[in-house]
């Protein structure tokens, strides 16, 4: 069979996406719980100062886009597995579908739109390369 | 096959080809996992979206990630999300390599071992955070 096979394709999807999810998110919990302050440190400064470096502008795309995908095949099957009446099931997918493309987009969005120095706020609740105002 | 086994034995849920073993420990464990960590990921690129609203607003909702009990969470979300990643290159294994099937109950153990042995390593530093002066 040469044609594309949707479910061998979200098969391997399943796989190679895990695979780097594994060092996404490893890296991801190492930088925000493991280093000093740990959860403690996560704030605005904390987060607009990453989002301003381009690396983790990438990186957090590809975590997102990828850890939404995975996931939402994941609860896919499980829906599929559980929900044994047509209308619940097309019910379930139809709003996995929509809020995962809904995330996928808005937080994209908020990724490559976030002012890291937005007008009014105190300067100690900035990044520390914000103007002094 | 013997007729002989009593109705019960033959219910027990252990003895059967796969019904109890290793391999269902897997499966079980790997989807109730992926279920806890999808549903915390909706919730996280909600709350992460925050920072494009205001910084006060996302630090004020931030902050509830740092009481105790939140922290205890997060401790069992890491929990989840490294066996789902540990067992998830099991599963890789099984599938995609020619000794894979034949070894997947000593994988088992070993996703068991690899999780034991993250989990001493994070929970320490994580939990000084969380309680730590």
């Amino acid at each position: 069979m040469k044609t594309l096979n949707l479910e061998k394709a979200g098969w391997l999807f399943m796989r190679f996406s895990g695979a780097l999810l594994i060092v996404l998110i490893f890296t991801h919990l190492g930088v925000n719980l493991l280093s000093d302050g740990g959860v403690k440190a996560i704030d605005f400064a904390f987060v607009a100062g990453k989002l301003a470096n381009p690396f983790w502008q990438v990186f957090d795309t590809l975590l997102l886009w990828l850890a939404l995908i995975h996931g939402a095949n994941g609860m896919r099957t499980v829906i599929n597995d559980y929900a044994t009446k047509a209308g619940v099931r097309k019910v379930l997918l139809g709003a996995l579908g929509v809020s995962t493309a809904m995330l996928i987009i808005m937080g994209t969005l908020v990724i490559y739109t976030l002012d890291p120095c937005p007008a009014g706020t105190p300067a100690d609740l900035l990044p520390s390369f914000c103007p002094v105002a | 096959m013997t007729t002989a086994k009593s109705p019960a034995a033959q219910n027990r849920i252990a003895g059967t080809l796969y019904r109890g073993h290793e391999g269902m420990w897997s499966w079980v464990l790997h989807r109730i996992t992926g279920i806890a960590i999808y549903f915390f990921l909706l919730v996280h690129v909600l709350d992460t979206a925050l920072v494009r609203i205001s910084p006060e607003l996302y630090n004020a909702v931030m902050a509830s990630y740092k009481t105790p009990v939140m922290g205890l969470g997060e401790l069992g979300l890491v929990a989840a999300i490294v066996f789902h990643a540990f067992n998830g290159l099991r599963v890789i294994l099984v599938d995609m390599s020619a000794w894979g099937a034949r070894h997947q109950k000593g994988m088992f153990y070993g996703v068991l071992a690899l999780w034991l042995i993250t989990m001493l390593a994070f929970a320490p530093r994580h939990l000084a955070h969380v309680f730590g002066a």
